[in-house]
């Protein structure tokens, strides 16, 4: 397996607002260990995700230890270390999904992406989750590319869907110069 | 107390509310095996090796956790507790590599007893084995997490003993791992590099860095002049090493020993000792003399050193400038003693004998080189020197008594008991009333500092100022200290700080097991060191007020300043940023 939060390059900085919406959430549970969990989820909604700069300073906040932090985090697959990509791919992994063919999208997607599930491409494109039922059982195996729902997935119509994406994140890109 | 009655295979036993089916088991010489069990440290009946059948429960109880109930028929030996335990053991070792003969801990390893008390003849499935490499990061301790049967004594003992939490349980599942934050390798975060993990980890999961090949390599050398210290604890404990029973007094048998194995000299780091007293003694008086920064903190145990450059660096300028006896021995050896004896010190190569996993840290600290030359050159813990022994086919229990060489093997009582939390207290108050007031004590035996409790206070009146002195072991109650000294509200003179649990006896480079029990006859042999000693008080070591004489001068002066005294400083607790702290 690949190690998470350690071997990455250092992620860019939080922005102003990031930074005031963090301090926020320290201040609310400063000194109080046990509230680690709460603290983390509000962290994590007020920056997107949990950066090593973001758990220290929790850790330091509440008075844990950052052992314990990571140790938290990394338990608890609500967590994520890492940004999600432009583009948040979700699979299903309900039973109907699974019936009809999803463990074989997903190593598909794998395999394009060059990622594992709950990761996100170094580019900063795609990340990938596998979630639970989407509730369209009728339309297995079915993943959501951020709003976007894609039905009765075939394996070898992943790659076509995803360069269509990433054309759109480029294009997006150049427009924004 | 009321006492509770139930069987126990089929025998019955009367045992007190709150009492485990492990301890009533035990009160009838039925020995269950445990695993992950470490008594009042680690209860969390994580590995279910001590099942045992209750008449009328479901499932199979964990004996270490499940309490004695009236009533109760419990068998620890039925076919299904047997072969449950046989499974479970089957289990665990699926993805453990069985690497017993070239391992670390080959016939001190619990999970082979374990093994051997369940009877385990096969292993039937072979798991996908850990990606987690080796963490060699540190000059103390190597983790590694292939041997790592998830028992989380590790943790328990960082967490609750020494208040450090340097390691935890990270990820989850199958990639569930004991290790420090963001998967940092331990010499990246505030790990003290105490030991106290590896004293009490069952399997080769966290020992000890082994440098008994370098002593090996430089006792081969002829160009080199290779001397030994040994520190105080470990001539209450090698024994163990060789079957004695623990508390057995070996000086005599450890000095004749190391002989054996071509040391060139054997000295003794009790030596020195008796010169902290003499430097720390007086840096007090002046302390107290000229308005501090008191209380004043001894700097003895360098995992306690770690600690608070850790985690309290706002209180570093009440640490003791003296470097640990250790150090100011390397230090001596390579000047004092290179000079008496008209040796070059570039070819002299210092040994040390510690009971403690640190001071292989503090003896690579690079400001450990006042001389122009590292201080000390390896240091062995008092496992590694067991291990050497018989790797040389040393039958340690038919040596003869021998003596330590002169001068610096030359010592008192008070230095024996800098093994013990409270003795370096004791041995400076025994000084520093004498040369205060110029009168002997009464009674030098200072019991109020003596003991496994937690923190211990004593006074001790001298010419009109009571002098107030605090002793603390095991870093989880020298955060309480800390504490009341950074809301000023430490309100002694002097504090002995000793970073593992009943002082150097308990060091982490001890024998293992090292337990409670163990403690406490290892403390009783050291006060029996002590009370057998000629001369019992450090300022009366002729041999030390030789080297003030010939070498050094006085106390706190010039030499003592360059040679005998460091600095310290403040370290962060964990890299804030990826990427950093490389
Ligand atoms: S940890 Fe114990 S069981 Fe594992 S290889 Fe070492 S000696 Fe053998
Ligand atoms: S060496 Fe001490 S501080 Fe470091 S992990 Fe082990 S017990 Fe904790
Ligand atoms: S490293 Fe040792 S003590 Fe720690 S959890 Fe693993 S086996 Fe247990
Ligand atoms: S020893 Fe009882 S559960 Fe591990």
């Amino acid at each position: 397996m690949t190690h998470p939060a350690c071997c990455e390059a250092a992620p860019p900085g939080l922005s102003g607002d990031q930074q005031a919406a963090l301090d926020d959430v320290i201040e609310k549970y400063r000194n109080r260990p046990g509230a680690l969990i709460s603290a983390l989820h509000e962290a994590q909604e007020a920056v997107g995700y949990l950066p090593r700069e973001v758990q220290v300073r929790v850790a330091e906040g509440l008075g844990v230890p950052p052992s314990e932090v990571f140790g938290v985090v990394t338990f608890y697959a609500l967590f994520s270390t890492k940004p999600k990509g432009r583009f948040k791919i979700s699979l299903c992994k309900g039973t109907a999904c699974y019936v009809r063919g999803a463990p074989r999208v997903l190593e598909r997607l794998e395999r394009e992406l060059g990622i594992e599930a709950g990761d996100t491409t170094g580019d900063g494109l795609f990340s990938l989750d596998v979630v639970r039922c989407l509730g369209a059982c009728g339309l297995g195996p079915v993943i959501t590319v951020n709003e976007d729902v894609h039905a009765r997935l075939k394996p070898n119509r992943v790659r076509s869907l995803l360069e269509a994406y990433r054309r759109a994140g480029h294009e997006d890109r150049r427009g924004r110069g | 107390m009321s006492n509770i009655s139930l069987t126990i295979d089929r025998q019955r036993v009367e045992v007190e509310r709150g009492t485990t089916l492990l301890q009533a088991a035990e009160k009838l010489g039925i020995h269950i095996p445990t695993l992950c069990y470490l008594k009042d440290i680690n209860e969390v009946g994580a590995c279910r090796v001590c099942v045992v059948e209750v008449k009328g429960a479901r499932v199979l109880q964990a004996a270490c956790v499940t309490p004695a109930a009236e009533g109760m028929e419990v068998s620890t030996n039925s076919p299904r507790v047997l072969k449950a335990r046989r499974h479970t053991l089957e289990l665990i070792l699926s993805d453990h590599p069985m690497e017993c003969l070239t391992c670390i801990r080959n016939q001190n390893c619990e999970l082979q007893s374990v093994a051997e008390a369940v009877g385990l003849r096969e292993v039937r499935y072979q798991g996908k084995t850990t990606s987690y490499g080796e963490d060699t990061s540190t000059p103390s301790i190597v983790r590694n997490p292939a041997k790592c049967v998830l028992c989380r004594r590790c943790i328990s003992v960082c967490q609750k003993v020494q208040g450090v939490s340097a390691i935890q349980a990270q990820e989850r599942g199958f990639d569930t791992v004991v290790a420090p934050a963001f998967h940092l390798p331990l010499g990246e975060v505030a790990c003290v590099l105490c030991g106290q993990c590896s004293l009490v980890c069952p399997t080769g999961a966290i020992h000890e860095v082994n440098q008994v090949d370098e002593v090996w390599a430089a006792l081969a050398d002829p160009a080199r002049h290779v001397v030994v210290q040994t520190a105080p604890a470990t001539r209450v404990s090698v024994g163990e090493e060789f079957g004695l029973p623990p508390g057995s007094i070996v000086t005599g048998k450890m000095v004749a020993a190391l002989r054996r194995l071509g040391f060139d000299r054997v000295f003794d780091t009790d030596f020195t000792a008796d010169l902290t007293i003499m430097e720390e003694g007086h840096e007090l008086i002046r302390r107290v003399k000229e308005g501090g920064p008191l209380p004043l903190f001894t700097s003895c145990s360098p995992g306690w050193i770690k600690f608070i450059e850790h985690f309290y660096p706002g209180l570093l300028p009440h640490l003791s400038t003296c470097k640990s006896p250790q150090q100011m021995f390397g230090a001596l050896a390579k000047t004092y003693y290179a000079e008496k004896a008209g040796i070059d010190p570039a070819s002299i190569y210092v040994v040390s004998i510690m009971p403690c996993t640190a001071k292989k840290f503090e003896a690579a600290r690079p400001e450990m080189s006042s001389s122009g030359y590292r201080d000390v050159d390896a240091v062995l813990t008092t496992r590694e020197l067991g291990r050497m022994l018989r790797e040389a086919g040393i039958d340690f229990n038919v040596l003869p008594e021998e003596d330590y060489d002169a001068p610096l093997g030359i010592s008192t009582g008070a230095a024996a008991i800098f093994g013990a939390t409270g003795g370096v207290m004791e041995a400076a108050l025994r000084t520093a009333y004498e040369v205060i007031t110029g009168r002997p004590l009464a009674d030098i035996n200072i019991t109020p500092v003596r003991g496994l409790d937690g923190i211990k206070e004593a006074s001790v009146p001298l010419n009109g100022l009571t002098l107030k002195a605090a002793v603390s072991h095991g870093l989880g109650n020298a955060r309480k200290l800390m504490d009341l000294a950074v809301e000023g509200k430490a309100d002694y003179h002097f504090i002995e700080i000793m970073c593992c649990p009943g002082g150097c006896i308990g060091g982490g480079g001890q024998p293992i097991p090292t337990d409670i029990g163990i403690r406490r006859r290892r403390l009783e042999a050291i006060y029996g060191v002590d009370e057998r000693m000629a001369l019992r008080k450090s300022h009366e070591n002729p041999a030390v007020t030789a080297l003030y004489q010939e070498f050094l001068g006085e106390p706190l002066g010039h030499r003592s300043h360059e040679l005998l005294h460091t600095h310290y400083i403040a370290r962060e607790s964990v890299p804030r940023k990826e990427g950093a702290g490389k």
